[in-house]
């Protein structure tokens, strides 16, 4: 076995006899997100390498601890990519820390989130078995799709020692528009836009402008530009501006209060005059920065259908919209099965789990 | 939870076939007619035969009852007093699955949800759809057609097959490679555990709190929660499609041809392999005008606006070139593409036709690998004495063998089903899977047990106890118990390595 996996297994193995709590750790670019962070530090980084990679069949495996910028790199250079765009918030994240945070960048509405990708995964459990979960083939409906659940679970059902990753050529074509809209305007043009066959990969809208990113075979993109009119950004300002979404470098971001993300059915209207949002994903991503407090973002959201996320800044409290009482029994009961003593990552996910 | 652990209360209500004790009908029916209507409660010998089997009808076993409920309240009524009564539960949809998810048990109720046949509401702003799960594939995207969209998952049965059971099955289609799977176009569910207590996962936003069990859900072979209704994603309608027909003179150049389509960036919305026997079958049915000479056909179809399906069909057809194809036919017409598509999708009937039976396998193996898998079917066929002919959805390469026998002749069913085995063991050896879209069922728990060790599906039961305590939805499906592979396994180890290859076994 694996040096660095010998470690790690030792790890939890003596962890879970012990019972005490570890926080698993990749390059540590989401610290800042979720609820806490409890227990000894168990870097994931030393166990890393693609494991296997041929571009025909769509698939890229990778240990957990493999700098993201390696993976896309290396799919670069077969001219493909990750088309769910992974954020690394500046820093270089590893695969493992993409799957186990579950974030997707710009291209979410439209090309899928990280588990829409992710065909397969070998996870640490607390009795230090690995095992192997779903597989490297894109349709695969045997057991469970726990390899699915991980994606998200910040870690909370053990460590995630290897994913498997679909991953897709890279758009021949690309072009950014910019539109002069106001919000009512950019949410019912987005929506109008996604119901009608254009190769749409992205859109934005900030302080009356609106963005939206076209990607796909050239005479696609050529067509699509000439129906939907707009201002053409040139590739380097689009491309800028796409990175800086992904990464919150953009403007918006730098904001000094808290900044509250909420996920909301595309069609929902404004929400409040109280600030201006930053509207992602085809209106399904809105991002809020304010110092009201929480009840008032959770509320807001929740009558619209979604859900309110304290994403960083302001004051402590709970991160995530809480859960109804049926899904967090579901994921009190889940937990105890595959973590009977509590060591993985204790309250990042679910306070109380 | 280690194994050893979960060994005791896995094996509870796990044999499907086991008789319930005398009086059991009665006082399940007499529980249940407090919360159902009359006519929802079916409990004579004659009208539970109906129920016997599913698609896969080598399976058969009638219910201790058949529930018809046609409201929320109803549903959650029959598991809570299922729940308190102890008694087994397997929902249905329409009955077409393939692996036999859908066979009643013995001492339980088959809770059917062939009434809850509504579609609720089409947003065509939102672009979704909200129906309950007893409506057919197809009736959502002929709905959704005025408004421009349509539902992308086509499985083969999709003018039969329920909502209900795509999403317990994570059905895919011809289309998968572009649109993805069940999984991926259904953005939300409401269901009820065993308990009777109601769950919503998922919704019209598009990430939700806490871990996905959205993602857990779907494909989860009703053993987790009975689902009442579903929320789909709906998409723009291409404005065009258009397809290639390839003939090659191998299959192994054609499986390459497979993987060169891919390599070169493209993604055909459906990329399709039939070999010769199938062509042969299906010809003379449905006249698709498929060259009988060529030992592989490929369908690849590309589709999007005028000027991009006109771009891809171009690569695609270099590419099948310069793969060696013999010779390349593109759809001039939405009739001569719907013609070129009839022998794929008639495939299963034409077996039909030709042979008194059919075994349908559902592995699936990297693209790679599938001149390989056609070559070591040829050499199985001699082994089993046994016809197979193969239709494969190859651009995901999943795989649809068709083993031809007839249940009459003696040994012939035990030797289709230990062919059957003998590809999906392959299928793992190559790094693929047992199953690519029809589900585990009772089906290929054998072959669980070569696809996952014991620590492996120790997990899956563990998942099932968080949702179902007891064990009683659909038990005995989907996991082998550990007992059920220390008996397979006295034959088999893992990874499809058989002790003792020196023995003949038939």
């Amino acid at each position: 076995m694996d040096a660095a996996l010998q470690e790690l297994r030792q790890r939890i193995i003596e962890a879970h006899a012990a019972r005490s709590p570890l926080r698993l750790r990749g390059a540590g670019t989401k610290d800042f997100y979720g609820e806490r962070l409890d227990g000894a530090t168990l870097d994931m980084r030393g166990y890393r390498g693609v494991v296997e990679y041929e571009p025909s069949e769509l698939v890229l495996t990778a240990r957990c601890g493999t700098p993201l910028s390696e993976v896309e790199t290396l799919l670069q250079s077969k001219r493909q990519f990750l088309a769910f765009e992974p954020p690394g918030f500046g820093g270089d994240p590893t695969i493992g820390g993409v799957v186990a945070a579950g974030l997707s960048g710009p291209r979410r509405a439209h090309a899928g989130a990280v588990r829409d990708f992710v065909l397969g995964a070998v996870l640490l459990p607390a009795h230090g078995e690995p095992l192997h979960l779903g597989g490297k083939v894109i349709k695969n409906v045997a057991g469970f799709d726990i390899a699915r659940l991980l994606c998200g679970s910040l870690g909370i059902l053990g460590a995630i020692l290897q994913v498997s990753i679909k991953v897709l050529p890279l758009p021949p074509a690309q072009a950014t528009l910019r539109f002069e809209l106001s919000l009512p305007q950019a949410l019912e043009s987005f929506n109008r836009w996604a119901g009608q066959p254009l190769p749409i990969s992205a859109t934005a809208w900030w302080r009356g402008q609106a963005w939206l990113r076209l990607s796909g075979a050239q005479a696609a993109v050529s067509a699509a530009r000439a129906r939907l009119g707009g201002e053409l950004l040139e590739a380097r300002v689009g491309d800028a501006l796409w990175r800086s979404l992904r990464e919150q470098t953009h403007e918006f971001f730098r904001a000094g209060t808290a900044v509250w993300r909420l996920s909301l059915p595309s069609t929902a209207p404004p929400l409040t005059e109280v600030a201006t949002p930053l509207i992602e994903w085809g209106g399904a991503l809105r991002w809020y920065a304010s110092v009201q407090p929480a009840a008032h973002w959770r509320a807001l959201a929740a009558a619209a259908g979604g859900t309110a996320l304290h994403w960083r800044g302001g004051q402590a409290g709970q991160r995530f919209h809480p859960l109804s009482s049926a899904v967090l029994a579901l994921h009190r009961r889940l937990k105890t099965r595959l973590d009977p003593h509590g060591i993985f990552n204790p309250g990042r996910l679910v306070a109380e789990l | 939870m280690t194994p050893s652990e979960l060994a005791v209360d896995e094996s509870r209500f796990s044999e499907a076939s086991q008789a319930p004790p005398p009086g059991r009908r009665a006082a399940v029916a007499s529980a249940l007619r407090a919360w159902l209507p009359a006519d929802a409660l079916l409990t004579r010998d004659e009208d539970l035969k109906a129920y016997e089997c599913d698609g896969l009808a080598v399976f058969r076993q009638p219910p201790l009852l058949v529930a018809l409920p046609r409201t929320e309240d109803e549903v959650s009524a029959v598991l809570r007093e299922c729940h308190r009564l102890e008694v087994p539960v397997v929902a249905r949809g329409a009955g077409t699955g393939l692996s036999g998810g859908a066979t009643p048990h013995a001492a339980g109720v088959l809770l059917s949800l062939a009434r809850f046949d509504r579609i609720v509401e089409i947003d065509s702003a939102a672009r979704v759809a909200r129906v309950q799960p007893g409506v057919r594939n197809l009736r959502v995207s002929e709905a959704a057609a005025a408004h421009g969209l349509f539902y992308a998952p086509d499985p083969s049965s999709q003018i039969a097959c329920s909502i209900g059971g795509n999403v317990a099955e994570n059905s895919g289609g011809v289309h998968c490679l572009k649109y993805g799977l069940t999984l991926h176009n259904v953005l939300g569910v409401r269901g009820y555990t065993i308990d009777g207590e109601r769950i919503e996962l998922g919704g019209r936003a598009l990430d939700t709190p806490g871990l996905d069990l959205l993602a857990l859900c779907i494909g989860s072979e009703g053993l987790l929660l009975v689902v009442t209704e579903v929320l789909l994603k709906l998409l723009p309608k291409p404005e065009l499609a258009r397809v290639v027909m390839a003939s090659f003179d191998d299959v192994g150049k054609a499986g390459d041809a497979v993987a060169a389509i891919i390599a070169a960036g493209i993604i055909p919305a459906g990329l399709e392999m039939m070999d010769r026997k199938a062509s042969q079958a299906v010809e003379p049915f449905v006249k698709a005008g498929y060259d009988l000479a060529a030992e592989a056909i490929l369908l690849a179809e590309s589709d999007g606006t005028t000027e991009e399906v006109a771009e891809e069909i171009a690569a695609i057809e270099q590419v099948l070139r310069s793969s060696g194809a013999t010779a390349l036919a593109v759809s001039a017409s939405e009739a001569e593409r719907l013609r070129f598509w009839s022998g794929r999708k008639n495939a299963f009937p034409a077996a039909g036709r030709i042979s008194p039976d059919y075994y349908c396998m559902d592995g699936t193996i990297p693209r790679k690998s599938l001149g390989h898998m056609l070559k070591a079917i040829e050499q199985m066929e001699q082994q089993h004495g046994l016809k197979c002919m193969n239709v494969f959805h190859a651009g995901d390469g999943n795989l649809h063998p068709l083993v031809l026998f007839d249940a009459n002749r003696t040994g012939e069913w035990e030797r289709a089903d230990r062919f059957g085995a003998d590809i999906l063991e392959l299928c793992v050896r190559l790094g693929g899977t047992i199953t690519g879209e029809h589900g585990v069922g009772l089906e290929k728990l054998n072959s669980m047990c070569v696809q996952f060790s014991a620590a492996e599906r120790a997990a899956f039961f563990a998942v099932k106890r968080a949702f179902d305590p007891p064990g009683l939805l659909n038990p005995g499906k989907a996991i082998p118990t550990l007992a059920r592979c220390a008996e397979y396994g006295r034959m088999h180890v893992r990874h499809g390595q058989i002790a003792h290859p020196e023995i003949p076994r038939f």
